[in-house]
């Protein structure tokens, strides 16, 4: 008897598609989330576990390019779709123009809500480039940071709509 | 397993060990925006917190915690846990090998509760297992039969209760007599009772840590904490362990504000996998880090004010309670510093000021953000509206008449010696440009985005409060930090410098300071952050806005030293005598070593060729005093001051508000990073705010009724309003730089100041914070 038996029966082996590459999980528990099955089993912990009931937003990954929190996304029903994760922003470890303007905008402090947030930025951006900054702050209010109180955040966002229209 | 796994066998714990660089065109030294160099991994998602620490083969441990607030523990049966498959080791009371309690200033709370549990959470039991769900199916399996008891949930009548600790009810008792107030009356008298709920902290990440054996009978723990040295003299003498033998390391830390400073899992995790002979990592959920740290006090407080007809505050009595909790955390502290600020940054001659830190069944408070200062600012700026009002004199000159001043007098007989611009936030805070909005704007409604308010029903109101609060530690406490500094010539032929230091990054940005300081000091560009760790001496903790001062000072000062010997060295090889009055001849400028007569220099590349220099400096800060019978004493080192104007919104019939702007004037000494200063600032702002209007740890019985980011509301970016920040800028004389911390300030009388603006739009009374939506429409005063 193997000390995994107490799971065995509610495992599966099955693949992801994350960032562009294919991951195997291997007895995986049915019950893991994404997040869960990201952090533990794929070595990819840039989405973070802070309320894991969909509140916070720090584990926002997008999904079939779609913003969802992956805590509450169960791994296995991930299979098929294409996962793309903060690890998968910006190309061999360049800082994308988001990260960038976090940087200089001096909107990261403990920093563990930022990974989220630089999905959700992207996401936002992409689909509504000239968001006024209500709808900036209403866009990113399922992110939750304890530390900045949002206002280098705020400025961050701004800096990169500025830069992407000036372009 | 996936290759992916293999990868991280070194441990992300262990790779964040390796410490930081600066990035190569990051730099700025002492008053610059400098970027923090641990910002690139952080906004990639590669920075290694203490919940991403993976070591292979490791197990996941769990708690077993009390669902009462008080009971009779009649048995524990772990049988059902240790019977299931993956489940390694179950551990109770009867595990613990050395001192069966900690605490951070008094060892008053048990590892794990044996005879009796005092509070909702408290730990019962501990497993380890082989993957998370099976440590949580152990933990159900373990059968303990409870006996409820009725709980004490009310910090005054615990006075008189019976006592529910061997220490008894009382944690701390302190009284302030100040000047004559048996024999004084002032001409206008206000009193009130004012109430104020708990505040979790609410840091993102959650208590989490991995222990890893050392196969010789010691651990080493990689953990998020604000205080290395008193986690690990804790975990030591629970595990009867050498403290030499307990190594901590700081793993990346998502926020604190003051709930790290006690343990939590450390010593659980250590013995987890001390008695598995593997590495343990434990990870809290949402949940479970509600129970799992100390809260903000909760406090009742009865203030009577007096006052000559001109507005002169002539006497301020005060009784202040506050409810401890379960266990003593830094009750003691928190209660000293009530009364010490109890009448506001305001010349009063007489005082007397009465406290109690209590204990009841309730969740343990103990640190967070603003220490003791938050409850009685709310309480005493809300008197200096009532007496305002009484007065017919406007709040603002109310305060700016009785503001404290540098030569003033505390309650507690202290001389302020320091800088005291209380009148420069004053006028700062009161005097910024008015909110310039749109008013018809739906978003901008209370309610927000529900857009339930009705624009013609919505009010405006102005609000002003004055707060302070000490730096470092007090009464006496020997607080200092310790720092090494080696500069030698790196890879590439250009200075390198390393800093170790074990003061706990958790956010402020002292690592980016640390930088500053040695780019500063030294010239060197390049600068090495070696991972806070206990392998140095202690750095304190990461609290009372004392790391700029106190760590910042360690570096500095071992900088100095570094100096010293390099120029020493090039005084020695060039045959210079650098005694007695010669000993500025030679000076450290601009990266070279200069003759500041003749005019040569060398470069600091070449001054480094025989080898690195390296210096050690530990860092005190003046000595106080602890308080005489009367609360009198020099018992504080520095003071810092702010004041806040709040700008509201409110729905009077829904009870909704939004607070559309804040403005303050803050004391800062001197910005070493101005910009990390408005990310305090407004980081501070938002814990006020949330204080304010939304957030409390709602309980029922000693149970907490919302233990989760559903049911305890933190602002969201929806919620924060424009926060415009004038930072006061007169150095303080002993600090390092003249800078003082930044960072609780802005969390003292930002609350205060979004009541009293409530209070205007609505004309409410409004004694207790925070200001739910039913104290507004059903006009519960």
């Amino acid at each position: 008897m193997t000390r995994h038996d107490t799971l065995r029966e509610e495992s599966v082996a099955y693949g992801l598609h994350i960032n562009g590459r294919d991951h195997a999980v291997q007895a995986g528990w049915l019950g893991e989330s994404l997040l869960y099955v990201l952090r533990e089993r794929l070595g990819l912990p840039g989405a973070k576990n802070a309320c894991e009931q969909g509140e916070c937003g720090s584990c926002s990954v997008l999904l079939d390019g779609v913003l969802v929190c992956s805590c509450c996304v169960l791994a296995a029903d991930a299979v098929g779709s294409d996962v793309r994760t903060v690890e998968g922003m910006g190309d061999d470890g360049e800082l994308t123009d988001v990260q960038q303007a976090f940087l200089e905008a001096g909107a990261v402090q403990c920093g563990f809500c930022i990974p989220g947030l630089i999905v959700a930025v992207h996401d936002l951006l992409d689909r509504r480039p000239d968001a006024d900054e209500l709808s900036v702050r209403e866009a990113i209010s399922g992110n939750l940071c304890r530390c900045t109180g949002y206002g280098r955040i705020l400025a961050a966002v701004a800096a990169v709509q500025r830069e992407r229209a000036g372009a | 397993m996936r290759s992916g796994q293999r990868r991280r066998t070194t441990t992300a714990a262990q790779a964040s060990a390796t410490g930081t660089t600066t990035r190569e065109r990051v730099g700025g030294g002492i008053g610059s925006d400098a970027e923090r160099p641990d910002g690139v991994p952080k906004v990639q998602g590669r920075f290694g917190f203490s919940s991403d620490a993976f070591a292979e083969g490791m197990l996941w441990g769990r708690t077993l915690r009390s669902p009462h607030a008080a009971a009779r523990i009649r048995s524990i049966d772990t049988s059902g846990a240790e019977q299931l498959d993956g489940v390694e080791v179950v551990i109770t009371a009867a595990d613990v090998p050395g001192r069966a309690t900690f605490g951070l200033e008094h060892p008053d709370q048990p590892v794990f509760a044996s005879d009796v549990v005092r509070y909702q959470g408290e730990p019962v039991a501990a497993v380890a297992a082989v993957h998370p769900e099976i440590a949580r199916r152990a933990v159900e399996a373990i059968a303990v039969d409870y006996e409820p008891l009725d709980p004490l949930i009310d910090a005054e009548a615990a006075v008189d209760a019976d006592p529910i600790h061997p220490d008894g009810n009382v944690v701390r008792h302190i009284e302030i007599v100040h000047g004559t107030p048996d024999e004084i009356t002032g001409s206008v008298v206000v009193e009130g009772t004012y109430e104020i709920g708990m505040q979790d902290q609410a840091f993102m990440g959650p208590e989490s840590g991995l222990a890893i054996p050392d196969g010789d009978g010691g651990v080493d723990l990689y953990i998020s904490t604000q205080w290395l040295h008193v986690d690990r003299d804790q975990v030591a003498a629970c595990l009867a362990l050498e403290p030499e033998q307990v190594r901590l390391t700081l793993s990346g830390v998502g926020g604190a504000f003051g709930a790290r400073e006690d343990v939590s899992l450390q010593v659980h995790v250590c013995l987890l996998a001390l008695r598995t002979g593997q590495p343990v990592k434990m990870v809290y959920s949402r949940e479970e880090s509600f129970f799992g740290h100390v809260h903000r006090h909760p406090a009742r407080m009865h203030y009577r004010h007096h006052a000559d007809h001109d507005g002169t505050l002539v006497k301020v009595e005060a009784s202040l309670w506050f409810d401890g909790g379960a266990y003593a955390s830094s009750s003691t502290a928190v209660i000293s510093n009530a009364c010490s600020f109890a009448p506001g940054p305001y010349r009063v001659a007489h005082a007397h000021v009465r406290g109690w830190a209590m204990r009841t069944n309730n969740p343990p408070c103990g640190a967070m953000r603003g220490f003791g200062s938050v409850q009685v600012c709310m309480a005493h700026e809300a008197q200096m509206d009532k007496l305002a009002a009484a007065l017919d004199i406007d709040p603002v000159e109310l305060r700016l008449s009785n503001a404290l001043r540098t030569g003033d007098q505390l309650i507690t007989g202290q001389r302020i010696t320091g800088v005291a611009p209380v009148a420069e936030c004053i006028r700062a805070a009161a005097d910024a440009p008015p909110l310039d909005d749109d008013r018809d704007e739906p978003l901008r409604f209370p309610g927000g985005t529900g857009r339930t308010a009705d624009r013609h029903h919505v009010r405006r109101g102005t609000g002003v409060a004055v707060g302070f609060k000490n730096l470092m530690y007090s009464e006496g406490f020997d607080d200092f930090s310790t720092a090494a500094v080696r500069l030698e010539v790196g890879a590439d032929g250009a200075p390198v410098a390393t800093v170790h230091c074990a003061a706990a990054e958790v956010g402020q940005g002292f690592v980016t300071l640390a930088q500053q300081i040695v780019r500063t000091e030294l010239w060197a560009q390049v600068v090495h952050l070696h991972q806070a760790d206990t392998a140095i001496g202690s750095a304190g903790s990461t609290s009372a806005s004392r790391q700029t001062w106190m760590s910042g000072g360690a570096v500095q000062g071992a900088c100095d030293r570094v100096r010293e010997r390099l120029l020493q060295r090039v005084a020695d090889r060039r045959g210079i005598d650098l005694t007695g009055a010669r000993r500025e001849v030679l000076a450290l400028r601009d990266g070279e070593i200069r003759h500041v007569d003749d005019g040569w220099s060398v470069p600091l590349g070449e001054a480094l060729e025989d080898g690195p220099v390296e210096a050690n400096y530990e860092h005190h800060h003046v000595r106080t005093d602890p308080f005489d019978e009367r609360g009198q004493g020099d018992a504080h080192v520095s003071f810092v001051f702010a004041a806040h104007r709040a700008v509201v919104d409110v729905d009077p019939e829904l009870g909704l508000v939004r607070v559309q702007q804040l403005t303050t004037g803050q004391d800062v000494g001197r910005a070493l990073n101005p910009r990390a200063v408005i990310g305090q600032i407004e980081g501070g702002i938002a814990q006020g705010v949330g204080l304010a209007v939304m957030e409390e740890i709602v309980l029922d019985e000693g149970c907490i009724a919302n233990p989760s980011f559903t049911d305890y509301l933190i602002p969201t970016a929806l919620d924060m309003p424009v926060v415009d920040a004038t930072l006061i800028e007169q150095p303080e004389p002993g600090a390092p730089y003249g800078a003082k911390g930044v960072g609780e300030p802005p969390t003292i009388s930002s609350t205060p100041a979004v009541v009293a603006a409530i209070r205007d739009a609505t004309g409410l009374d409004l004694r207790r914070v925070p200001v739910r939506p039913d104290d507004i429409a059903l006009r519960r005063s």
